[in-house]
């Protein structure tokens, strides 16, 4: 049970919004233009980035829904999302992923980890400059929303099914902030 | 210098919010309804206070002195002050209630499972409504959003604390959402 009285049943970061829309508009808008508006990175890689992130800070919720999110993204290549969260180096996710994914998990045990050589490692491999922020900004904001969802207890669905009907919708309709069901 | 080309000399946060306005438009609007808005029952300075603890433990230099910064500026208190909460809370002259909260602060800042319903427990009984819990976890999930924004692309932060004083001052007039980047 969530440690706040939030509607029971609603999973995640959906039950603490509904609880509070006042901040959840803006977590929202934040999650809609990160992963969903311009870009050098696609979709489906700033998805990748934050299941990678999620999962890295055990985020059973954020892990699954935004692998499942990926997965639909990715489309024939969804594979790539399951092995780069079992072992990246042995997946077929580009050079440059494998560096930017590399940075995101060093923002994801604290800022000052990232290292000007991890840096100049993406820049070798093609990463620019936007690229590179967005990497640091999603890890950033990954780290916020894992401990959001998870700091307060909220539900987290165990069955697969749930979560690939999520993915499908984060996949297809973006991030708008849930209503009320009246 | 920080890690990629920012196109600006702006310290600390501002330096990236410069470079993708996009983003940083949520960022503020996040900023402003959790730690400015009137419409809370935790005061400004009590949420400021919250967000540089937070900056503390996650060592960022910029954000713990900019937030320390505008929380001096509320809660009429000097830098010492700021400095004992950071060390050692429970020694300081707040409320059991804001202890309670500050206790929440260090477990999320590991991680949200570290909170405990212990945890959670001692706070209501100390008085903390379920929307001071959710706030302050948000703030402090919030800030180790920030500090890893500003220490993973290496921005610069000015080295003298007090700088930060006046700045404080002017955050707290201006606010999160419309005030020049460049000033």
């Amino acid at each position: 049970m969530a440690h706040i009285k939030v509607e029971e049943g609603v999973p995640g970061i959906r039950s603490l919004v509904l609880f509070r829309p006042e901040t959840g508009k803006h977590l929202y808008e934040l999650a809609q233009v990160l992963l969903r508006g311009d870009s050098p990175l696609t979709a489906a890689e700033r998805e990748l980035i934050a299941a990678y992130v999620s999962y890295r800070n055990d985020c059973m919720f954020c892990m699954s829904s935004h692998a499942a999110a990926s997965r639909c993204l990715y489309g024939e290549e969804k594979n790539i999302v399951d092995d780069v969260l079992t072992d990246m180096q042995q997946s077929k996710v580009s050079n440059k992923m494998i560096a930017l994914l590399n940075i995101a998990g060093k923002v994801q045990i604290l800022g000052k980890e990232v290292l000007p050589e991890d840096i100049e490692a993406a820049r070798l491999l093609g990463a620019d400059d936007g690229e590179i922020h967005d990497t640091v900004l999603i890890a950033s904001a990954f780290s916020m929303f894992n401990r959001y969802v998870d700091g307060l207890a909220s539900f987290t669905p165990t069955d697969a099914a749930t979560y690939e009907e999520m993915g499908k919708r984060m996949a297809e309709k973006g991030y708008a902030l849930p209503q009320k069901l009246k | 210098m920080a890690h990629i080309n920012l196109g600006n000399e702006l310290p600390g946060i501002r330096g990236p919010m410069a470079f993708r306005p996009e983003t940083a438009k949520p960022l503020n609007e996040l900023a402003e309804i959790l730690l400015r808005d009137d419409n809370n029952t935790l005061s400004r300075g009590e949420r400021e206070l919250i967000a540089t603890y937070v900056s503390y433990l996650n060592d960022c230099f910029f954000c713990q002195n900019a937030h320390g910064g505008i929380a001096q500026y509320y809660l009429q208190c000097d830098m010492q002050f700021i400095d004992g909460v950071k060390k050692d809370f429970n020694s300081m002259s707040v409320t059991d209630k804001m202890k309670a909260l500050l206790s929440i602060a260090a477990s999320v800042q590991k991680g949200g499972r570290f909170v405990t319903a212990e945890q959670i427990e001692a706070a209501k009984n100390a008085g903390a409504t379920d929307i001071e819990i959710h706030d302050t976890v948000l703030i402090e999930a919030a800030f180790c959003m920030f500090n890893r924004y500003v220490d993973g692309l290496g921005t610069s932060a000015p080295s003298d604390r007090n700088y930060y004083i006046g700045r404080g001052k002017q955050r707290a007039e201006e606010g999160y959402l419309h005030f020049d980047l460049y000033k």
